[in-house]
C-alpha cells in the first residue's frame, strides 16, 4: 500500500475551534473511525510540540492535550492571545482558529 | 407532578431561551409528560459587554415569543418552569427584566403564576474581603484578582449550582423560577437530586440537554432526557434527528477545556469511565458517569469592565501594488496619525488594523503569509472618548486614503470606501476583568431567593 501526506480536513469528521470560557480556545479533532483515529494516533505526528509550533504557544502553556480513546478524537485547549471581545479581538467564538490542525499532514493510504 | 420513584423525566426546548424553538417538537416533548421545563438564557460567548453595561442576549421581543409559549405549557402541564441565567450575564438587573417580561405576558393572558426569582450578583465588598482571605483564585489562564479591578468591574456574578434552586422549589406550589447567572447544568440537575436521583448522572444529564438537541444528528432543539437510579436516556424530539453513541459521547467536547472532566460549583463531573448504548435509533442510555464534590465547594466570579470608546473605518484596496506594501503603510501612516494627536498621551489610545485577506482572522498565527488580491482593511481605534476616538480614525483613513508609497501610479487614493459615516462610532469597549474562582461556606448563601405571586 503506498502512502501520501494527507490533510487531516480530507480524514477527520470534525475539526473545529471555539472559545471555552472567556480566556481559553478549544479545539476538537473527532475521526469518522475508530480506526482512522488509532491510524492518525500511532503516526505521531500530532504532538504537543507541533501545537505549540503551530499556535505559538509554549508547550507548558497548553491546558488540555489528548487523545481520548472513548470520543475517538484529540482534544487540545490554550490560552487564548487576549481576554474574548476585548479590544483587539478578531474571532469572537474563536470559531475559525482551526484551520492549522486542518492542514495537519498524516501519511494516509493513497485513495 | 412529581416524578415516580423510578423515572424523571425534563424537557429542554431550545439551547438558550430567546432564540426560538419549533413548536411541534415542543408539543411532542409534552406529550412524554415531563416533570419540568429548564431552559438556558446565560453565556459569556457572545462577549464582555453584556456584563459591563447590562445589554441581554437576545431582543425583548425574542424573549417576550418565548417566555409567551413557555408560560402557557407550564400552566397546561402544571410542572415547574425553570429558567437559569436571566438575559445572557445573569444579573439582577436581568432576573427582575424576566420578571417584569412574564408579568407582563401573565397580565396579557390573565394567567397567574407563584414566581421564585434567585438572584447572583455579588457584593463588590464582599468579593475584596474573600480575597484578601485568600479564598479567591484565578480560573484558568488570568491573572489574579486585583481588588482595583474588583472595583473596575460594572457588576460581579457568582455562577450557582443546584442547590439554590432546590432552596426556590422547598416552597410550595413554585411555578416559574428565573435565577440570576447559573452554571448551565444545574437546573435540571437540581430537579433530578430534588427527586432523589444520582447526583452524578444528574449532572451529567443536565451537561448534554443545557444545549438543548445540540447533541443530536443533524444539530437541534427540543431534547427530552429520562433519568433512572442507574443510567439516563436523551432523545431529540424532532424525528429527524438522532442521538447516536458518537454523537453524546462527543458533545462533552463542545467548548469544554477537557472532554472527561467538567469542574463545576461544588465539584467536577468525571465522565472517564461512561457506558453510552444505543436504545434505539434515536436514543442513546448513558451510564457511568462520576461526581467528584472535592475538597471545598469553590463558584465561578464573572465581570466585566469598560474599557474606552472605540471607532473603526473599513475600506476596501484593489490595487496590488498598494497591497504589496500594505503593512509598511499603515505603520507609516499609523507612526503619523501618533505624532499629530501628539497631545494625547501615547498609552491612553489604541489603533489596531485588521486586515481581511492577509491575516484578519488569525492574526500572526495565519500560515498563509501571501495576501490575497483585494484586501478588507478595518482599523479599530480605542480611546477615553467616542469623539476622540472617531477623530483619530478619521485621521488614520484619510492618511491611508492619501498617503505616498514606493512605487504609486493611482494617485487619486489608495482605499476604497463603502459606506457612511466613514467613520463608524462602535460606543464603549469592554473587557472580561473577573473570572476567579471563590470559595464558599454554604452553596445558597450569597444566592437570595424572592418568591413573588404573579397575577
Amino acid at each position: 500500500m503506498t502512502f501520501v501526506p494527507t490533510p487531516l480536513r480530507d480524514i477527520a469528521k470534525v475539526v473545529r475551534s471555539k472559545n471555552a470560557g472567556p480566556f481559553e480556545i478549544t479545539l476538537d479533532i473527532i475521526f469518522k473511525s475508530k480506526e482512522d483515529y488509532e491510524a492518525v494516533k500511532r503516526s505521531g505526528v500530532i504532538t504537543r510540540e507541533l501545537v505549540s509550533e503551530l499556535y505559538n504557544v509554549p508547550t507548558q502553556a497548553i491546558i488540555t492535550f489528548g487523545f481520548f480513546d472513548l470520543v475517538n478524537a484529540v482534544k487540545i485547549t490554550l490560552p487564548r492571545p487576549r481576554p474574548q471581545g476585548g479590544i483587539g479581538e478578531t474571532d469572537m467564538h474563536a470559531a475559525q482558529q482551526h484551520v492549522p490542525l486542518q492542514e495537519i499532514r498524516v501519511p494516509w493510504p493513497a485513495p | 407532578m412529581v416524578a415516580s420513584n423510578d423515572e424523571i423525566r425534563i424537557l429542554t426546548p431550545s439551547g438558550m431561551l430567546g432564540y426560538g424553538f419549533p413548536l411541534d417538537h415542543f408539543r411532542l416533548g409534552l406529550a412524554q409528560k415531563p416533570h419540568a421545563i429548564t431552559i438556558d438564557s446565560g453565556s459569556t460567548d457572545s462577549g464582555p459587554q453584556k456584563l459591563g453595561l447590562g445589554e441581554m442576549t437576545c431582543s425583548r421581543e425574542a424573549y417576550m415569543k418565548d417566555l409567551e409559549v413557555l408560560l402557557e405549557a407550564q400552566r397546561e402541564a402544571g410542572i415547574p418552569l425553570l429558567i437559569s441565567s436571566a438575559g445572557g450575564d445573569g444579573t439582577n438587573l436581568h432576573v427582575d427584566a424576566f420578571r417584569n417580561m412574564i408579568a407582563e405576558i401573565s397580565r396579557k393572558r390573565g394567567w397567574r403564576f407563584k414566581l421564585a426569582k434567585i438572584y447572583a450578583d455579588i457584593d463588590k465588598k464582599h468579593v475584596v474581603r474573600e480575597l484578601q482571605a485568600g479564598r479567591v483564585e484565578p480560573l484558568g489562564p488570568v491573572p489574579p484578582l486585583d481588588p482595583r479591578e474588583v472595583e473596575a468591574a460594572t457588576v460581579i456574578v457568582a455562577q450557582m449550582g443546584a442547590e439554590p434552586f432546590l432552596k426556590a422549589l422547598a416552597a410550595e406550589d413554585v411555578d416559574v423560577v428565573v435565577s440570576g447567572r447559573a452554571y448551565d447544568p444545574a437546573p435540571t440537575a437540581a430537579m433530578a437530586i430534588r427527586a432523589g436521583f444520582d447526583p452524578a448522572l444528574a449532572w451529567h444529564m443536565g451537561k448534554i440537554m443545557e444545549c438543548g438537541a445540540l447533541c443530536a444528528e443533524p444539530v437541534g432543539r427540543n431534547v427530552i432526557g429520562y433519568l433512572r437510579h442507574d443510567h439516563f436516556e436523551i432523545e431529540p424530539l424532532n424525528p429527524a434527528e438522532r442521538c447516536t453513541t458518537a454523537s453524546v459521547a462527543a458533545h462533552t467536547l463542545y467548548e469544554k477545556t477537557h472532554p472527561f472532566l467538567l469542574a463545576g460549583p461544588g465539584g467536577t463531573l468525571d465522565l472517564s469511565n461512561c457506558t453510552y448504548e444505543q436504545v434505539t435509533d434515536r436514543r442513546v442510555r448513558v451510564s457511568g458517569s462520576r461526581f467528584d464534590p472535592g475538597t471545598r465547594y469553590t463558584v465561578k466570579l464573572e465581570g466585566a469592565r469598560t474599557a474606552g470608546w472605540r471607532s473603526i473605518f473599513i475600506a476596501g484596496a484593489r490595487d496590488p501594488i498598494f497591497i504589496g506594501q500594505i503593512d509598511s503603510t499603515l505603520d507609516r501612516v499609523i507612526a503619523g496619525a501618533r505624532e499629530y494627536f501628539s497631545e494625547v498621551p501615547q498609552s491612553s489610545y489604541r489603533i489596531i488594523p485588521h486586515i481581511y485577506g492577509k491575516n484578519g482572522v488569525m492574526g500572526d498565527l495565519e500560515p498563509v503569509k501571501t495576501p490575497a488580491h483585494e484586501l478588507c482593511i478595518i482599523v479599530e481605534v480605542a480611546a477615553a472618548t467616542q469623539a476622540l476616538a472617531t477623530a483619530i480614525c478619521g485621521k488614520v483613513r484619510t492618511s491611508l486614503m492619501h498617503s505616498p508609497y514606493p512605487g504609486r501610479i493611482a494617485t487619486a487614493g489608495n482605499i476604497a470606501s463603502p459606506f457612511t459615516p466613514l467613520e463608524i462610532p462602535l460606543g464603549q469597549a469592554c473587557e472580561f476583568n473577573v473570572y476567579h474562582l471563590m470559595t464558599v461556606d454554604d452553596p445558597t448563601t450569597l444566592f437570595p431567593v424572592r418568591y413573588e405571586e404573579i397575577s
